[in-house]
């Protein structure tokens, strides 16, 4: 590499940027978001403690009278809930891409990203990247937490391909909080809205109970919400059990979020004023 | 992709800008602006807030596209060619852009980096810019921990990692106190000395006179003076008169007969109703003696009588007939004492 030149230099240079050069980026700016975790290391509390806690609490507050209810009692229910925990956790970790671009807009630190000769894409994808590293790290400690209170994993390579599949969803899901990041004024706002997006999505689904004694209307919802069906594979995948429906719906919802929200969000990250 | 001819690299021109114009909603940030920035000098660009010298920082940066007109940096437009126009600028915004939670270093070889220097060219002109800007001791530092001098000084080592063509200091020195300008200016000055175009916008007279070469006076997104500060002064008079009548009631009709004198090369006179008094800029002793004529003959009272050099906030007073910082439309010029300054 060569940029050490005169500034002539650059101006002979083309102006498309080479896929290394994307890649370098990228990597330049993942560096910078991890040395915020370490500098921060309090920013990792919520992907350290969710786990923790949602755990405990539907398997011992929850747990016992859901599991009577579908006939496992309480060690039933266990296995029923965790695959759905790994579903809610990549939405809820998800949001956090959103809070984080809003403080950067707002620091100014953003104007000085956006006046350099990079990729717009990348700032986002470096985000996207470190996010997914916290998400996994939560994913982790949800694992371990599930194995102390007595879940039982019956097919690894279903675990690491349920994981797998969450991870695909909630980098898709990401775009939509990032688009969310660039517009809105303000972290509070995008916290706010994102959690409109969020309840809905994560008590309309199959994450913690069946969806068999829903109504009509909110089975019809809860049939192709994305959490659910991601939840319903998840459960296929590590436990046994149907997993095509969920696995499609899942994937059809990635594709879809990714292909509408990554172009939208790279043109309000490019065109924000 | 093709460069435009009219502004080759290595013509006097580093920065040109023609009918540049950009509204938000009603506002007119930029109503129509024209200016060029020569190569190798620094040019001023200054005006009370809101007269839109940020919005043209950004829009010269990349960062905010116009509405019409046009723009070149070392030839390339801002609007079809903006990467390689940003590799030939560096800006330091109005507030520090750095990242507040990272040490300097890391600051400074993440620029490095995006800036496509390999790891070890980042490592060693991190260190380079630490040292010359008196910030290796706080090297491995959180930003956040640093003094408001400190920090600008890391923004300014930041925008000069690329070695830029171009350098766009957005009121660099707004929020700090005067001994941390001082030596902000200074490192401006090296840079400077380095052969570095600059573009700087302040609200401060002082600091265009200690950075400036050159200055583009602009007032509500309009340019209402250029040219280098010395003929800018002589524009508006070497000296100002200041004339204060006894009776305060008589201002106004005593800045009327000065108007009615017709002197040619007269700025604009202008009624200082704070002060009681008529600034009245004059360019030789003749003009001077004819005032003084002229007030007395028609037998009016003063209380003071003298002469001041004007400051480039008098420049800035006559230019637009009104002070630095006032930005109500409907304010006439004789109320000023309404406008903070």
């Amino acid at each position: 590499m060569s940029a050490t030149t005169a500034p002539a230099a650059g101006i002979e240079a083309d102006a498309r940027i080479p896929l290394r050069g994307h890649l370098r980026h990228t990597g330049a700016l993942v560096r910078r978001n991890l040395l915020w975790i370490r500098q921060d290391p309090e920013s990792m509390f919520d992907a350290l403690l969710m786990p923790i806690v949602f755990t405990l609490l539907f398997v011992y507050v929850f747990g016992g009278s859901i599991g009577q209810a579908l006939g496992g009692g309480q060690d039933g229910y266990v296995q029923y809930v965790i695959p759905g925990m790994i579903a809610m956790m990549s939405m809820t970790l998800s949001q956090g891409v959103g809070t984080g671009f809003s403080q950067d807009f707002n620091s100014g630190v953003m104007d000085r990203f956006r006046s350099l000769p990079i990729g717009r894409g990348s700032v986002l994808f470096a985000k996207i990247s470190v996010e997914i590293v916290r998400m996994l790290f939560a994913t982790t400690v949800l694992m371990i937490v599930s194995v102390l209170v007595g879940f039982d994993v019956e097919s690894w390579p279903g675990l690491f391909a349920a994981v797998g599949l969450s991870t695909v969803f909630a980098s898709s899901i990401m775009w939509v909080f990032l688009t969310l990041g660039v517009v809105l004024k303000n972290a509070q706002s995008v916290q706010a809205m994102g959690f409109l997006v969020l309840f809905p999505l994560q008590f309309g689904s199959s994450i913690f109970a069946p969806t068999a004694s829903m109504p009509g209307w909110l089975q019809a919802f809860t049939d192709y919400n994305p959490l659910s069906a991601l939840a319903d594979a998840a459960r296929g995948l590590m436990s046994g059990g149907p997993v095509a429906h969920g696995l499609w719906v899942t994937l059809a919802w990635s594709v879809g979020l990714t292909a509408v929200m990554a172009p939208i969000a790279i043109h309000k990250f490019r065109t924000k004023s | 992709m093709t460069r435009i001819d009219t502004n080759p690299a290595g013509a006097t021109s580093a920065v040109t800008v023609r009918g540049l114009v950009k509204h938000y909603g009603e506002t007119k940030a930029l109503d129509g602006v024209d200016l060029d920035v020569r190569e190798g000098t620094v040019m001023g660009v200054l005006g009370p807030n809101g007269a839109g010298k940020t919005t043209l920082v950004r829009i010269l940066s990349t960062l905010l596209a116009p509405d019409s007109g046009h723009a070149t940096v070392v030839g390339y437009d801002v609007v079809r060619q903006p990467r390689q126009l940003r590799r030939v600028i560096g800006l330091t915004g109005q507030y520090a852009s750095v990242d507040e939670k990272l040490p300097g270093w890391e600051n400074l070889y993440l620029i490095g980096r995006l800036l496509d220097l390999s790891r070890k060219d980042a490592r060693a002109r991190a260190d380079e810019l630490l040292e010359r800007f008196s910030l290796t001791d706080a090297a491995r530092r959180p930003a956040s921990t640093y003094s408001g001098g400190m920090r600008r000084r890391l923004d300014l080592a930041a925008s000069m990692i690329g070695r830029p063509h171009v350098l766009f200091l957005d009121e660099p020195t707004t929020g700090l106190d005067p001994r941390t300008r001082n030596e902000v200016w200074g490192e401006v000055k090296r840079m400077v000395g380095d052969g570095v175009t600059v573009l700087l916008t302040t609200q401060y007279m002082e600091e265009a006179e200690q950075l400036a070469s050159e200055l583009t006076v602009v007032d509500r997104g309009r340019v209402i003076a250029n040219g280098a500060i010395e003929e800018l002064k002589a524009k508006v008079g070497g000296r100002a008169l200041r004339v204060r009548p006894a009776d305060p009631a008589q201002l106004r009709t005593l800045a009327g007969w000065i108007d009615d004198l017709g002197l040619t090369g007269l700025a604009t006179t202008v009624v200082d109703a704070e002060r009681g008094s008529v600034l009245v800029p004059v360019l030789s002793d003749e003009q001077l003696t004819a005032v003084v004529g002229a007030v007395t003959a028609r037998g009016v009272t003063l209380a003071s009588i003298s002469t001041e050099l004007p400051s480039l906030d008098e420049v800035f007073l006559s230019l637009t007939g009104h002070r630095a910082g006032a930005v109500d439309d409907a304010e006439p010029a004789d109320t000023r004492e309404k406008v903070s300054v």
